[in-house]
């Protein structure tokens, strides 16, 4: 490949190449390949997903009111935003129209998933990245207290609770079991904070753990049964009954004040919590910049929560719905997914076979054809690739494109698509622009990889909020005496048209999701998928131009070449699919994330 | 009174040949017993610290789940103890057992791992095949493990009673398009639907 120069980047990649190589699978996984330069800088980056992905093929003759169910099994993250995802294709397809509140019961099932992954992301998935665990062991517990005291009026923040957590801190670590805490680059100079900001860290790392599994309570109690709940085209497959007892059938008022209490506590957990440590951590890392990659320029989001049932325009959305391209902050494109010009996906640099790979396909006219080839300068194997030839073919991942362009999508394209539109989202504006005050840095500063961990944050601030909304309304239908929760009136296949096709889509937690459904003679016909990590981790196009993935490592400096913990910080926080991939082990209890410096 | 709680735990991704093994496990103990109220049956699919939970909640969690520690494809082990962690990250084989090693660390580290784990595993034969179903030699080792599951439950002081007659389908654990005979039933024909996967995981050697 050499050197060229693509949307605004020089990839070079005849420096040091570094491979980051999570090796499993599931759930999509990926691998990265860096070329640094002799100051260890990232001077080109390739990502590749490592799984062929066959969903759309595996779906082809089954009834589509079923869909949902095999969707919700292509991911152990994103369950109910797929199956949600579905069962809104579908209805699309037949023009079924459902009650006021099947629409407010999604909405809070998917609220709730927000905040309970975002939660989990953020001090589960992703803090280890900017948290060093063992400096925690070095923390003075009674500077600690007045550290977590001075940001937040959370009770748990006496010198004595932080000292029994470092003591359980010190047994896990003494034991050599450091359980979670295992593949973790301790002591690395990407660190950043003292250590008693890392033990107060720990502390919310281990109450979060705790509170986490409330949350999903709300999708037991919706969904009938968790971890995968139920799902119905037409509505929600649950009844109300407000007078009921008893713990088995119709939601009652006692569930619904368990709802009410789960919401209230999520608010207080992340208006005390999760924020206060998000700007705590933030103000350590305000000067450590890197990772926006394409975020400054190409933005995009399909928006979710409609506020009005069946309505999925852009008035009606609550996560704002737009495009923005080439960094022009002052224009929102609408999108339209039925549109052949917008939603592309090319195949020049995956391992798919299209007639003409000069040209992208809609997914409505999606192929699949897997084509497994490797480029000539391929260091390795079909069976143990040493190194990738970006030159040619090198992903599982298709790379989808909006009008051509390589788009970001996730809460960071969320939240600037809030922010840029006060009007409209007032109080996501407000979110955005307190956090920019309070670590006095310029708006500038949302695109990179801090930007894009904070986004996440105040996003969940703002679907707290969101939830509590669509709860009182819920609770008013229901005062009203409305209790509706599925329109059946085209359940029966001998009601749907001999061909139909629909678009359904939502905003997963870590970005836009889509689903395309062709149904013919009341059987799937062709089903298409472009999911958010397709979008950011996706490959080069035919004109070279690089994904999301890819350019927010570039121009990266890495501390040390063998640990690589700003390129694990800067892909964690996109919550890629593959985040805990990262901390696979073997039976020695050895990290078998491999990196390679060659 | 016997009170131990106990978590039946199947786990895995039903759409990737063997890895199904776990879910069809509970799916099909279900099918044919049932339990005292202590016993909870669950479908873990390839959730992660969803599992949290429930698997705080338990005394005694068993778990059935496909495992390659290198034997002939088929075979069953039985893991007790301290040793499960070790074995659900046994091989790189699927990011469900990361995330379920992850659960069971994060309960011991809130102190609530259960008391009693047992692992009841299957060496896989095949998984490479997105949207197929069991291997016969693995579909055979369904009813030994059901058998290995009944005795834990016998000792644990919450004997399996079998059902007479088919399963309401409230009572089914997985969805009804999933059950197995349906899944494999409509599975669209290998002409419809490529089914190799990625050759890099075939656990080929290195050429």
């Amino acid at each position: 490949m050499g050197v060229y120069e693509t949307q605004g980047f020089k990839l070079d990649n005849t420096g040091k190449r570094v491979v980051v190589d999570p090796v499993c699978r599931i759930e999509g996984h990926m691998r990265v390949e860096v070329n640094l330069d002799s100051n260890n800088v990232i001077r080109n980056a390739v990502s590749t997903g490592t799984m062929w992905r066959g969903l759309e093929v595996i779906l082809k003759g089954r009834d589509p009111r079923d869909a949902w169910a095999f969707v919700e099994r292509i991911c152990g993250v994103c369950t109910g935003t797929h199956a949600l995802t579905s069962v809104r294709a579908v209805e699309d397809a037949l023009s079924i129209k459902i009650p006021d509140n099947a629409n407010i019961i999604r909405n809070l099932m998917q609220l709730n998933l927000y905040i309970h992954d975002h939660l989990v992301h953020f001090y589960h998935l992703h803090a280890l990245d900017w948290v060093d665990v063992v400096s925690a062991l070095k923390a003075d517990p009674k500077a600690t207290s007045t550290l977590a005291q001075s940001i937040s009026s959370w009770p748990l923040s006496s010198p004595g609770y932080f000292r029994d957590i470092q003591n359980r801190l010190k047994k896990f670590v003494e034991s050599g079991q450091l359980g979670p805490f295992m593949n973790g680059y301790w002591g690395n100079p990407a660190y950043k904070l003292p250590p008693e900001a890392n033990l107060m860290a720990v502390a919310h790392y281990l109450e979060a753990l705790d509170f986490q599994k409330e949350i999903v309570k709300v999708h037991t109690i919706f969904g009938g049964k968790n971890p995968h709940p139920n799902w119905l085209v037409g509505g929600v497959p649950c009844a109300i009954n407000l007078e009921g007892t008893g713990a088995v059938g119709a939601i009652n008022m006692e569930r619904l004040n368990l709802v009410k209490s789960i919401i209230d506590r999520c608010t207080e957990f992340v208006e005390q919590v999760y924020i206060p440590d998000l700007l705590a951590i933030g103000s350590f890392y305000k000067g450590w910049l890197y990772g926006g990659g394409i975020s400054s320029k190409n933005l995009l989001s399909y928006g979710d929560i409609p506020n009005i049932a069946n309505d999925y325009s852009t008035n009606s959305l609550l996560l704002p719905r737009g495009a923005i391209i080439d960094g022009k902050l002052d224009e929102i494109h609408p999108v339209d997914l039925r549109d052949p010009e917008q939603v592309q996906e090319f195949v020049a640099h995956s391992w798919y076979k299209y007639p003409d790979e000069s040209k992208g396909l809609h997914p409505f006219d999606g192929v699949t054809e897997p084509n497994f080839v490797l480029g000539p300068n391929t260091k390795g194997s079909k069976t143990n690739i040493q190194e990738l030839d970006e030159g040619a073919k090198y992903s599982w991942i298709k790379a989808p494109r909006w009008r051509g362009h390589a788009m970001e999508v996730g809460p960071l394209a969320r939240m600037v698509m809030g922010y840029l539109q006060p009007k409209q989202f007032p109080e996501i504006h407000g979110l955005v622009d307190g956090a920019l005050k309070k670590l006095d840095v310029p708006v500038t500063a949302l695109f990179s990889t801090l930007g894009r961990t904070a986004a996440r944050g105040l996003e969940t601030a703002y679907c707290v909020k969101l939830q509590r909304e669509q709860f009182d309304k819920l609770m008013t239908n229901l005062k009203n005496g409305d209790l509706n929760t599925a329109n059946i009136e085209k359940w029966e296949p001998a009601t749907w048209p001999k061909e139909a096709r629909g678009v359904g889509f939502t905003e997963a937690p870590r970005g836009a999701l889509g689903h395309w459904v062709t149904i013919k003679d009341t059987k799937i016909d062709n089903y298409q998928c472009v999911v958010p990590t397709t979008w950011n981790g996706g490959p080069r196009d035919h004109k070279g131009q690089i994904g999301a993935f890819e350019a927010s490592l570039m121009d990266t400096p890495v501390a040390k070449a063998d640990e690589p913990l700003e390129i694990l910080r800067t892909l964690h926080s996109f919550d890629p699919c593959l985040a805990c991939s990262t901390h696979v082990m073997s039976p020695d209890g050895q990290e078998m994330t491999s990196v390679k410096v060659r | 009174m016997n009170s131990k709680r106990v978590l039946v735990l199947g786990i895995g991704n039903l759409l990737w040949a063997d890895e199904g093994f776990g879910v069809r496990c509970v799916e099909a103990l279900n099918a044919g017993w049932q339990f005292p109220p202590q016993v909870r049956l669950m479908d873990g699919g390839t959730q992660g610290l969803y599992l949290l939970p429930y698997v705080q909640e338990a005394d005694a969690l068993l778990v059935f789940d496909a495992v390659d520690y290198g034997d002939t494809p088929g075979d069953l082990r039985e893991v007790l103890g301290e040793q499960v962690p070790r074995f659900m990250g046994a091989k790189k084989m699927s990011l469900h057992q990361t995330g379920f090693q992850e659960v069971l660390m994060a309960a011991e580290l809130t102190g609530k791992l259960p008391a009693e784990l047992v692992l009841i595993g299957v060496q896989p034969e095949e998984l490479e095949d997105y949207g197929g179903s069991l291997r016969d030699v693995v579909k055979a080792q369904l009813a030994p493990a059901l058998q290995l599951a009944l005795n834990w439950l016998d000792r644990w002081g919450a004997p399996g009673v079998p059902r007479d007659g088919r399963l309401a389908g409230a009572e089914a654990i997985t969805d009804a398009a999933l059950a197995i005979d349906v899944y494999e039933g409509e599975r669209p024909s290998a002409e419809q639907a490529y089914r190799l996967g990625d050759t890099r995981f075939l656990n080929l050697e290195p050429t």
